[in-house]
């Protein structure tokens, strides 16, 4: 593997007591209310229901909670770098480098009037000196890394002009061109077709293995994040209520994660009415 | 609602921003209610608002407020710069100036109210109509509002004064024929937006005739963004009579209409600016206020429209 | 075939419009209270040579018929003869055209290069005091009577100053110097090889210009903005940031890309804008142009110009409707 992983057994990521919060008009509203984890080079799941934090907590790691957001942490750490004190111009270096993230839907999250071709070669051109016709000969080889058939002739293509599962990949190589450590999927999938979703996950798996990037998949998918990522981190209400293994995610101890559980439908049972999640207050405070 | 034994003393104000109100009226004054504290917190349209009431003011009182007959002249006293006798000067004739302006500000009202009370009018029948029946109605009346849109409107109106004779009415007439279509347009896209809505069905199931419906219950709903609309025009119509004004076709002297005094001061610019000047700070004050008041009201009412 | 069709409805509203803008000079041409016969014969003609004239003006044909009359001289360029200039209203309009081009043309180009940084910019910092103050600017600029600036920026600039030449296009002594091949008279200083005239021109061109410019500042900054501010929301921005692109090159690469297309349109139609506003600019600051050629022939009652003027001024309008819209077509990605 290259110099970078010699810093492998510190770990890549440390979130302390993480809180987001917004002004309204009765005062503050936390969307994130106290989450902390660290994170090595593995795939650790976030998994939550709309509202519960998990999106908020990703790009809280790199400093995009929009205005007026106020991110607080008692540590919010990259390497052992500290990303709540380090300057825009700090930030700007390591986001795209050293950190990235997938979005949830390319319709949006691709620029609508640039050509892809230019939108890969650009990121990859932010993080180093090379020329046009590098950076162009770079992003073919990205192109053809998550496995498109003809790069030549999707590298100019318009956004509008390529399908959702293909925009996904362009949005993965436009991320991975610059080689980061971490990666952040917010939902990658959630917007797909479920035919392509599995194309998807499995270019994504493989690019990380063998990049040994660090991962952090969010998802409101349980049943997918169990048996994509290594860890699991269950969201409620801006909370982190369940951390376990994924392989140990059937003796969650949360009444909320085993709620979720049994709400599942399984394809071995009858099937009945699925149970409704009911929600305790308490589980706020938790 | 038990805490509140006497409803004086707790006060209008809960009476006011309660999320229950009991009568469709209580629910009106509140949601005017609300209007107003937002709009009170922007300064500027508060500021805007009072030069709109100090406009109406100064006009409803012009004769006792004006120090000079608008018309007196005064040969001995010609473009005389400001004093304490003559607070903005004198003109060409020895008139004053400041007694002109006052009187000046009963046209500028006038043209104002008159065009606000026409314009938009037709503006909202011809659009809450073609949004109604929608088909070769709607077609054709918006066919026919694209078409005017796409006209100059300024060059319009001179050549309709031209054609219609120099003359506050022919102005006023001129500018109302010409700014129409926008009001149109905007009065189909929020009829389009409710057309479909269930009390407009429940209205038309109860038997309401279409006249019933355009009338109860469409127009109202256009009323906010076109007062919106009509407000932040109304600075551009004020600047479009005076432009006719100046160039002889609006007011015609004596009158003391502020765009034919620049004019009349024009000549005298180099040496006596005060002729010229003043007329034009008027317009731009009362332009102002109703580009302020229109900002804000904007703001309050049609937030959409950011 | 769409694009056939999408071409087809365009021509067909082109053609409406004008059709319409025909309408309204003709009707407006009619409610006139002057006797056309009269004015063509003077005062003491006798009742055969009236008759005789009123069947030659085609004023005793149906309104209709002299409605289609009226649309076919136009279509043959014949807008009648100015009573003021005795010469046809074309040739008249044709020659004092190009000094309103030049006049809207650079006050377009001062409108947007200060109202589409000034919109950014408030866009950027919205809420914040620079968005406000913009805002505020604005306003003040829409609230400000143009003729009257003129002359204030006049009494200042030229009379107490002396930064600025006075009112026309050139120096008294240049006039009629370099011969008009395209009637821009800076461009045909340059042409002839006359740098002093030039500088000389571009001297009288920049208070007028910088005045009527001032006006689409404001609009264009509002517009701007408006459009910044929806596409500051996109989640393509985010992926930019992401990327680790510096705010400046968001804003400026990506967002601003996306509202170009929209922006031309607008600065269009401020352009046509302009073109309308030159005639209080023109007047104040003795811009030989359409607009004074249109408000002299209005003093005059020289009806044939008006019409005719306005005319012009409201074909120009279209064609630039019409080209704002073809340029959306052509140069947004998802529109082709």
């Amino acid at each position: 593997m290259t110099d970078r992983k010699t810093t492998d057994n510190a770990p890549l990521l440390e979130v302390s007591n993480l809180r987001v919060a917004f002004p309204t008009r009765t005062g503050m509203a936390e969307a994130v209310r106290g989450v902390s984890f660290t994170l090595g080079r593995e795939k650790l799941g976030i998994v939550g229901e709309s509202g519960s934090g998990k999106s908020m907590t990703g790009r809280s790691i790199l400093r995009l909670v929009p205005p007026p957001g106020r991110v607080t942490a008692d540590r919010l750490a990259f390497n052992g770098e500290d990303l709540l004190t380090a300057s825009a111009k700090r930030m700007r270096d390591i986001r795209g480098r050293r950190i990235a993230m997938v979005m949830q839907d390319p319709k949006y999250s691709l620029n609508p009037v640039m050509t892809v071709g230019r939108q890969i070669a650009e990121a990859y051109r932010v993080h180093s000196k090379a020329g046009a016709a590098e950076a162009k000969r770079r992003a073919l080889e990205m192109l053809a890394a998550v496995r498109i058939r003809d790069p030549e002739r999707v590298y100019d293509r318009y956004p509008h002009e390529v399908s959702g599962g293909m925009g996904q990949r362009i949005m993965i190589a436009m991320m991975l061109i610059p080689d980061p450590d971490l990666l952040i999927a917010d939902e990658p999938t959630s917007a797909l077709d479920v035919t392509v979703q599995m194309q998807v996950l499995a270019i994504l798996d493989d690019l990380c293995s063998q990049r040994g990037m660090g991962m952090i998949f969010v998802s409101h998918d349980l049943n997918l994040v169990a048996s994509f990522c290594d860890r699991i981190l269950i969201m409620y209400a801006g909370r982190v209520v369940e951390s376990c293994r994924a392989s140990d995610l059937h003796a969650a101890q949360h009444p909320y994660t085993r709620g979720l559980l049994a709400s599942l439908p399984k394809i071995d049972e009858p099937p009945g009415d699925l149970p409704v999640l009911s929600r305790d207050p308490a589980w706020l405070e938790a | 609602m038990t805490a509140r034994t006497d409803p004086r003393s707790a006060g209008w104000r809960d009476w006011l921003t309660t999320d229950t109100p009991q009568s469709r009226a209580q629910a009106r004054l509140g949601r005017a209610w609300a209007g107003w504290t937002a709009f009170r917190r922007n300064r500027l349209a508060v500021a805007g608002l009072l030069i709109v009431l100090a406009l109406v003011i100064v006009a409803a009182l012009a004769p006792v407020l004006a120090p000079y007959h608008p018309y007196a002249q005064d040969l001995n006293n010609r473009l005389l710069p400001p004093s304490a006798a003559h607070w903005l000067g004198t003109d060409a004739f020895g008139r004053d100036i400041l007694s002109r302006l006052i009187h000046g500000a009963r046209l500028t009202l006038m043209i104002v109210a008159l065009v606000a009370a026409t314009a938009p009018l037709a503006g909202l029948v011809i659009g809450t109509v073609a949004g109604y029946f929608g088909g070769w109605v709607d077609t054709v009346l918006m066919r026919i509002t694209d078409i005017a849109l796409a006209f100059p409107k300024l060059i319009l109106a001179l050549a309709f004064v031209a054609a219609l004779g120099p003359g506050i009415e022919n102005a006023v007439i001129a500018i109302a024929i010409t700014s129409w279509p926008p009001y149109a347009r905007i009065a189909r896209a929020e009829t389009l937006t409710v057309r479909r809505a269930d009390f407009i069905s429940a209205a038309r199931l109860q038997g309401a005739s279409s006249l019933r419906i355009i009338l109860g219950h469409i127009m109202p709903l256009c009323v906010a963004s076109l007062i919106v609309r009509t407000t932040l025009d109304m600075a551009g119509v004020i600047l479009t009579a005076a432009g006719l004004g100046f160039l002889g076709l609006g007011a015609q002297p004596p009158l003391p209409e502020w765009g034919a005094m620049i004019a009349s001061g024009r000549q005298y610019v180099l040496e006596q600016w005060w002729v010229a000047a003043m007329p034009g700070f008027a317009i731009f004050i009362v332009s102002l206020g109703f580009n302020l008041l229109g900002d804000g009201l904007r703001d309050v009412l049609d937030p959409k429209g950011d | 075939m769409p694009t056939l069709k999408r071409g087809l409805t365009l021509l067909v509203t082109v053609a409406a419009t004008l059709l319409g803008l025909l309408l309204v000079t003709f009707l407006i041409g009619r409610v006139v209270p002057i006797d056309p016969v009269l004015s063509a014969l003077g005062d003491r003609a006798n009742a055969e040579s009236y008759a005789q004239m009123r069947t030659q003006l085609g004023l005793d044909l149906p309104l209709w018929q002299q409605f289609l009359r009226y649309v076919g001289d136009v279509a043959q360029g014949d807008l009648g003869t100015s009573v003021l200039t005795s010469r046809p209203v074309l040739e008249d309009v044709l020659r004092v055209f190009p000094a309103t081009l030049e006049l809207a043309t650079v006050a377009v180009v001062i409108g947007a290069v200060l109202g589409v940084p000034a919109g950014v910019f408030a866009a950027v910092n919205r809420g914040r005091w620079p968005d406000h103050a913009i805002r505020l600017l604005g306003l003040i600029g829409h609230s400000l009577p143009i003729f009257w600036l003129g002359l204030m920026a006049l009494l200042l600039f030229y009379a107490k100053l002396d930064w600025v030449p006075g009112p026309g296009r050139v120096d008294v002594f240049y006039e009629g110097m370099v011969d008009a091949v395209t009637g821009i008279v800076t461009v045909d200083a340059l042409l002839a090889g006359e740098t002093d005239i030039f500088w000389n021109a571009v001297q009288h061109l920049v208070l007028p210009s910088a005045i009527l410019g001032l006006y689409s500042v404001a609009y264009i900054a509002r517009m701007t903005r408006g459009f910044m501010l929806d596409q500051l929301r996109q989640e393509y921005i985010t992926t930019a940031r992401v990327k680790g692109m510096s705010e400046t090159r968001v804003v400026w690469g990506h967002a601003l890309r996306n509202i170009a297309v929209p922006l031309i349109t607008v600065i269009a139609l401020s352009y046509a804008g302009l073109l309308e506003g030159s005639v209080l600019t023109e007047t104040v600051f003795a811009w030989p142009g359409l607009g004074l050629y249109i408000t002299n022939s209005l003093l005059s009652a020289d009806m044939n110009a008006v019409l005719g003027g306005t005319l012009v001024v409201g074909a120009v309008f279209i064609a630039l409707n019409l080209l704002s819209d073809l340029l959306y077509r052509l140069l947004d990605p998802r529109a082709r």
